[in-house]
């Protein structure tokens, strides 16, 4: 089950419908939020992701279930040029290289849980952005913890939490995801 | 202003008249630069539905105020969405009815000629795939090849013209598109002709088609001779048909020759190629009229919207017939492919009676050019 925040449903409809809806729901939600488009129009995939594309909108991934295709998209967010406070930072290059060295090397993954779902590293641990202050408890102070998300923005927001919060050794990875060429995995059947 | 619905009918008329169109085609990028409807004299603009949402205002200019307009997306919805907008914008314009999926399975009958005896033959002309198949009718009787899984199209033709079709033959196991073949000769009660070669797997029952076969269609003797011309499929037989017509199938066509790759052997079916087209078609009158399977290019049909030219003529123009070396003409068709069709696989199987997937799948399979060719 991967959660969203806003769930569209556009089954049975035809082209050009599916994007027409999927472009109003998208208007009303916040940047970063995610949507998931349940279609059974075929062609709409290609649509999705070419919509997005273009629109500068996250496509993430597509789940069949049956005739339903469940589209899920995030809404653009900007988070690229914000500036980054966290000082201790890595590289994906350098925890690439550490996690081969130790297969207990903790990764944070604070990118929406639909973003998980369909790319992420195979040891990294989720805990969206959104649910880090209520699931502290999840974590050990003491240890070192990778934080990563897309492009290095929203980690560096929650390496200054968990700081904050008295965790000792937090890293922000750069530039995060979106530049991974390590291994990666699915938790979901497209 | 007007808004106006345009059949793929209307279409095949202006792309055999070269009448001049400009075409808004709004579906994806990728989709429309590995398949647009073509036309020697129609101007085109690509523009995805999705990127016209909040209006149309920022194309109005890119359009020509001079030039009849036609909206054209997969299916239809987005066309009438796009074209109502410009509408209302003011101009006059069309949207397909069908969108590119009508395009792909429109077929357009063209007479070639007639034969002996009162006899007639006609090629379907598929436009939007490429594909061409026939129709031969004497004495009340028809015979179809190759054709397309249209098969409504072939009944009625048959019909309106009061023939009866008795056989039905495909030239070679198609990678390209789904044969109605098998459809046709069940609903007939007709004969249904594979190549023996190409039908090893197939899962029904068929007749033979042999290299030296002969079988007439009504009374008075058109006959068909199998020609067993090995290359594209190590099955793939031609027909001469009453001493006049070589429908040459997959294995040469008006600019280009059939390629050896589709069943995954192109390194052994080259020789078979070579020996078909460089030993056997020699053998053959030049004043032969060569009716191939495909076209690829649009400049490949005539002025009627015909694909046929004679043997003697392609010996000189085809490049594909005038390679005198053989290494440079195996480095040509096997170095050369271009991508395979789409879902080839899926097609060839479905061919063979070993999966049956639904209209909708299989309209899907078919989507996109055929590639059956190598220049």
């Amino acid at each position: 089950m991967i959660k969203t925040n806003s769930v569209l449903d556009a089954k049975g409809l035809a082209c050009p419908m599916p994007i027409v809806r999927t472009k109003k729901v998208m208007n009303g939600l916040e940047a970063g939020e995610v949507l998931e488009v349940q279609a059974t129009d075929k062609g709409s995939t290609a649509d999705m992701k070419a919509w997005a594309e273009s629109t500068g909108h996250q496509y993430l991934g597509t789940v069949e279930e049956g005739t339903v295709l469940k589209h899920y998209l995030r809404k653009a967010s900007g988070e690229e040029h914000e500036e980054k406070k966290h000082e201790k930072v890595i590289s994906n290059e350098e925890l690439l290289q550490k996690i081969e060295e130790n297969q207990k090397t903790i990764v944070l993954d604070v990118r929406e849980s639909a973003e998980y779902a369909f790319n992420h590293i195979p040891s990294a641990k989720s805990l969206p952005m959104g649910e880090l202050e209520e699931r502290f408890s999840e974590l050990d102070k003491e240890s070192e913890i990778f934080v990563i998300c897309r492009t290095g923005s929203r980690s560096d927001l929650a390496a200054q939490k968990l700081t904050a919060a008295g965790f000792k050794q937090v890293v922000n990875v750069e530039p995060g995801m979106s530049q991974w060429n390590g291994p990666t995995k699915k938790s979901v059947n497209e | 202003m007007t808004l106006n619905e345009m059949t793929a009918k209307e279409v095949s008329k202006k792309v055999i008249n070269k009448a001049e169109l400009f075409i808004l085609d709004v579906r994806n990028e990728s989709d429309f630069n590995d398949w647009k409807i073509e036309g020697e004299n129609f101007e085109f603009l690509n523009i995805p539905y999705f990127d016209l949402l909040d209006g149309v205002e920022e194309i109005i200019d890119k359009i020509p105020a001079n030039k009849e307009i036609l909206v054209v997306c997969a299916k239809e919805g987005s066309s009438i969405m796009i074209a109502e907008m410009l509408s209302e914008a003011g101009l006059d314009v069309s949207y397909l009815k069908g969108g590119m999926k009508a395009w792909s399975e429109h077929l357009e009958p063209v007479k070639i000629g007639d034969l002996n005896n009162g006899g007639e033959i006609y090629q379907f002309v598929r436009l939007g795939k490429g594909c061409l198949s026939y129709m031969i009718i004497s004495n009340g009787e028809a015979a179809v090849i190759d054709s397309t899984r249209m098969t409504d199209i072939y009944v009625d033709f048959a019909d309106s013209i009061g023939a009866k079709i008795t056989h039905v033959f495909d030239t070679h196991l198609h990678a390209d598109h789904i044969s109605g073949g098998r459809k046709i000769a069940e609903s007939a009660n007709a004969t249904y002709w594979l190549p023996p070669k190409d039908a090893t797997e197939v899962t029904f029952e068929y007749q033979p088609l042999e290299g030296g076969k002969v079988v007439t269609i009504g009374h008075t003797a058109i006959n068909i001779h199998a020609l067993y011309s090995p290359g594209h499929t190590i099955g793939s037989t031609s027909f001469v048909v009453d001493e006049k017509y070589l429908l040459s199938g997959d294995i040469l066509f008006i600019d280009s020759i059939g390629r050896p790759d589709l069943a995954g052997l192109a390194e052994d079916w080259v020789g078979d190629l070579r020996e078909t087209l460089y030993t056997r078609y020699r053998e053959l009158s030049d004043e032969l009229i060569v009716l191939p399977s495909h076209f690829m290019i649009i400049e490949e049909l005539n002025e009627d919207g015909s694909v046929a030219k004679k043997l003697g003529e392609l010996f000189v123009e085809n490049h594909g017939l005038n390679i005198a070396d053989e290494t440079e003409f195996r480095e040509l068709v096997t170095g050369n492919l271009p991508p395979q069709p789409n879902a080839y696989q899926e097609i060839r199987e479905t061919n063979m009676g070993k999966i049956t997937p639904d209209e909708e799948k299989q309209r899907e399979m078919e989507i996109g050019p055929n590639r059956c060719a190598v220049r």
